[in-house]
């Protein structure tokens, strides 16, 4: 089901546990299954399961608490915008309106060419540059001004 | 350890260390409102209904997770306390839709009568409420208004701790959690009927009870449950003379406050279409309706021409072993009147070896309550989870602590359970690697080697289980339905008591059917020169008189059960349902079932518990008791003329005579082990959960769940292999008969078996439950 690359990984990640509490690694196997395979599929988590030793439900439940993981399939770059307060009160609604319009779809959609998908997102411990953009998970950018805004949809759009 | 004092609504008490505010209040009879708070779960301490205001605490804190501190003082109903817990209210009642009218829980709802006593009257609320959306998670709970939930996580611990296998669980986060199954699964549980019961809102009911009656229009009625060995206590919920529902009635050392799912709905199959509810009579081939006295005019005449003609031992008496104590009791005074010693409730036994060499009646050894202070376990052929569900939770929970639970069985089953050591094998084996055990034990304790077990060879699995019993200060040594069953039963209970005598344990069995003690009780066993269960079955009889009982299906062996029956020239059928009687019988008598007849079962510790009728007999049902002494009476057989049950019952003496009798020893059964080794492929054949007695059978919302799928050819990938054969393939399974089943890879089974089940009508034709089959691709 997952590659032996990253069950090595995940392995990596239940050794710093006791043995008897594989279920630990759970949030790190998964950011580990999500990379492989870009989303958290029900046979993904499952997968993840019956690794760890956990009823599938449990690991569902971990996956459906925190937003980073993805329970459906994202476009080639996940677009994360703080809207907390902070990041609100700095423009980041603004922001996300332009990032809208600009790529064509609202909250939670992919654009049809499959390359982008916009997503909100919570807190991100940056809220003295916001307004903040989070890509796939991985890539933060701060002080998002609408120029900086298109200049990553440039670049990111060229490179896929 | 020291005792902390604690002050609550100004009463003092000691409590123990550890203890918690809820525990306490709960201790002076202190109501707390709460939801999320279950004596027998851990604490969640997320609904905060429960919140109390505690001397020097800034805020008020949750009785259920706040341990007492010496000297703490609790205002449960101060203002402050009052205000917290009206405020939680409020929230709680935010989300909460409005339907108490059309809810089923409407009557018996936490949330409703907390509601009333801690609510406002009005919402201040006046945005949209959420909508959770409803979900299929089987035949028996109902998840239709899951926006009722107040998330309290109740039936998500139960699932974890009791049930030992989460299948809800709550995801999502703040408003929009929700409890749900894993993508669309459904809950297979064999105690997930207790979700019900412990849900404090309407989120989870029962479906098959749903929408047919307010709880407040129903009669309560204690009673027993007649399905497994445990007896476990419920009350029936009737209307009009119908058993509508059945929940657990709390007795802390018999099923503390949980049943399983067969107790709580093979009630259906009491208001069954398939009930028999007149007498009938065969008349030249075909069935015709009859009154009482004729019907038992005619099995009265039948019965005398038969003995007339060919002797009484000519005439054969097979008994259910969920009978009560008194119609066992009158069966084998029938029997025995009429001159034949020929009457047995032991249908799915195959070794009778042991009789006439037991020191009493087996039992479980031990109150079912001191399951959880053994510290060391051994269970030999047992499936353990679907034989004894709410047994098997006992161990489940004890194995949380210290106990160490050691398994021999023949098929590896999952027990959702700690398991330290097991010996898997093919059922032929099993006296053998019991035999090691006790070899294994011996040599460890330094005590002489029991000269039968002592050319056995050792191997690693039992060692290690030797050594975990060694290792045991209170040892539990338990013989499963499977044992019983076994060809070398008498054997395999043998070794165990060697077992017993050399580790210091105490040993028992844990008991095929609801009244298994009581029919030892009532003495319902052959005597001298009587035939067992078995023999009747082997070698055929000319009359039967079945009570209770189907013989293609509750027999050990199914096929010779059924030539028997053919055979036979006079059969009469004791029984709830015709079911396939109607193909051998002569004459069909409506019993009333548990909930029609008052009666007594003793349970496998021996606790003797009777029950009064719930609801009046169906149609024209008649208690067992009561069938049986008009049939003495009829056949002019002296003492058959008791007025009530009670006096059936008194005819066997003091209770605390019965327990006196409970002894598990045998004496002088020959022991031979190391027989050779069998390469011809073996059966292993359970007795499924839904098909073990005539009620559930019928039991329409149980037959749809999983664990009531028709049975397969269960085997190893590697006995597949040198079969030919793979996952889906029909076979031809020849045994006794022969039967066209679906294979299924398992490789939890031994080598060198198949897994059928026995009790169902598919395989009936296969015959014994034990022995070699051969298995080709169909």
């Amino acid at each position: 089901m997952l590659s032996a690359e990253s069950l090595k990984k995940i392995d990596r990640e239940i050794a710093k546990y006791p043995a008897d509490q594989k279920q630990s690694a759970v949030m790190a196997a998964l950011v580990i299954a999500q990379d492989e395979k870009g989303w958290l599929a029900p046979e993904t988590i499952d997968f993840v399961g019956g690794y760890l030793g956990m009823a599938p439900v449990a690991v569902y439940e971990v996956a459906s608490f925190y937003n980073m993981y993805n329970l459906q399939p994202t476009g080639k770059f996940k677009l994360t915008i703080c809207t907390c307060l902070p990041c609100g009160l700095q423009g980041s609604l603004a922001a996300a309106d332009h990032l809208k319009s600009r790529l064509g779809i609202d909250f939670n959609e992919t654009t049809p060419d499959g390359k982008f998908t916009l997503k909100e997102g919570e807190c991100m411990g940056a809220c003295a540059m916001a307004p903040v953009v989070l890509v796939n998970n991985k890539r933060m950018c701060d002080s998002m001004s609408n120029s900086k805004l298109d200049a990553l949809v440039d670049e990111l759009g060229k490179g896929a | 350890m020291a005792m902390l004092k604690v002050e609550v609504d100004g009463q003092g008490l000691e409590v123990p260390h550890g203890s918690t505010v809820m525990e306490a209040a709960n201790r002076l009879g202190i109501f707390v409102p709460h939801f999320c708070y279950h004596k027998k779960l851990s604490i969640a301490a997320n609904c905060r209904m429960c919140l109390v205001q505690v001397e020097k605490a800034p805020k008020p804190m949750p009785a259920c997770a706040t341990p007492v501190t010496d000297g703490m003082k609790v205002w449960t109903h101060s203002e402050a306390a009052k205000k917290a817990q009206s405020g939680v209210m409020e929230f709680l009642l935010i989300n909460h839709p409005l339907d108490c009218p059309i809810c089923d829980q409407g009557g018996e709802c936490q949330l409703q009568d907390l509601a009333v006593g801690y609510g406002g009257s009005a919402s201040r609320y006046t945005e949209a409420k959420r909508v959770v959306f409803h979900k299929n998670i089987g035949p028996l709970v109902s998840a239709e208004e899951m926006s009722r939930c107040i998330h309290c996580t109740r039936c998500v611990r139960f699932g974890q701790e009791v049930a030992g296998v989460m299948e809800l669980g709550m995801i999502g986060r703040g408003e929009h959690s929700e409890i749900v199954s894993f993508v669309g699964k459904t809950v297979d549980s064999e105690l997930s009927g207790n979700m019900i019961d412990i849900c404090p809102v309407g989120a989870l009911t029962s479906k098959p009870f749903r929408y047919s009656a307010r709880t407040w229009e129903l009669n309560r009625r204690k009673t027993v449950s007649p399905h497994d060995s445990l007896g476990a206590n419920l009350i029936a919920q009737t209307k009009q003379d119908r058993v509508l529902r059945v929940v657990p009635l709390e007795n802390e050392a018999v099923n503390e406050c949980w049943i399983s799912d067969r107790d709580r709905f093979s009630y259906e199959a009491l208001n069954s279409a398939e009930r028999l509810t007149t007498p009938m009579i065969k008349e030249d081939g075909r069935w015709r309706e009859a009154d009482w006295q004729s019907a038992l005019a005619l099995v009265a005449k039948r019965l005398g021409e038969v003995k007339a003609a060919r002797g009484a031992s000519a005439i054969g008496t097979l008994v259910s072993a969920s009978a009560t104590l008194e119609e066992m009791h009158l069966a084998q005074k029938l029997t025995r009147a009429i001159g034949s010693e020929n009457v047995d409730f032991r249908l799915r036994q195959s070794d009778f070896s042991a009789d006439g060499k037991r020191a009493g009646a087996p039992w479980l050894g031990m109150p079912v309550a001191d399951i959880a202070s053994l510290d060391r376990v051994l269970v030999v052929g047992s499936f353990l989870r679907k034989d004894h569900p709410v047994l098997a939770s006992r161990f489940r929970i004890a194995g949380k602590r210290i106990q160490q639970l050691n398994i021999i069985h023949s098929s590896d089953d999952e027990l959702l359970m700690a398991v330290a050591n097991k010996a898997i094998v093919p059922p032929n084996e099993l006296p053998e690697v019991l035999g090691q055990v006790v070899k294994a034990v011996a040599e460890k304790k330094e005590q002489p080697v029991p000269s039968a077990v002592a050319a056995l060879e050792v191997r690693d699995d039992t060692r290690k289980i030797a050594a975990s019993l060694c290792s045991g200060k209170a040892v539990g040594l338990f013989l499963g339905n499977f044992a019983e069953q076994h060809p070398r039963a008498a054997e395999l209970h043998s070794l165990m008591q060697m077992l017993s005598e050399l580790v210091g344990a105490r040993f028992g069995v844990l008991g095929q059917s609801a009244n298994s003690v009581g029919g030892h009780i009532a003495n319902c066993v052959p005597g001298a020169g009587g035939l067992n269960a078995s023999a009747m079955i082997s070698s055929p009889r000319s009359a039967y008189v079945l009570f209770g009982m189907e013989p293609e299906l509750d027999c050990a062996d199914s096929a010779q059960a059924t030539k028997a029956m053919r055979g036979a020239e006079f059969v009469v059928a004791i029984s709830t349902y015709a079911g396939n009687a109607t193909e051998y019988a002569d004459v069909l008598l409506p019993l009333a079932p548990y909930t029609e007849t008052s009666g007594t079962y003793v349970n496998c510790e021996g606790r003797v518990q009777a029950f009064n009728a719930v609801v009046r007999a169906a149609g024209q049902s008649r208690p067992g008791w009561k069938i049986l002494r008009v049939l003495g009476n009829l056949l002019e057989l002296p003492g058959f003329d008791q007025e009530s049950s009670e006096a059936v019952r008194a005819e066997l003496g003091a209770q605390s005579g019965w327990t006196a009798r409970l002894d598990n020893r045998v004496n002088g059964v020959a022991v031979s082990l190391g027989a050779g080794n069998s390469h011809a492929l073996q059966r292993v054949a359970d007795v499924p959960i839904y098909f073990s007695d005539p009620i559930v059978r019928r039991a329409e919302s149980l037959q749809m769940t999983r664990d009531a799928r028709p049975p397969q050819a269960r085997m190893r990938a590697s006995v597949a292999q040198k079969l030919g054969v793979s996952a889906g393939d029909r076979v031809r399974v020849k045994q006794a008969g022969e039967v066209a089943l679906d294979v299924i890879i398992d490789d939890r089974l031994p080598e060198g078996v198949v897994r059928i089940a026995a009790a169902h009508p598919t395989t009936a034709a296969l015959g014994a439950m034990f022995g070699e089959l051969s298995v080709e691709r169909a």
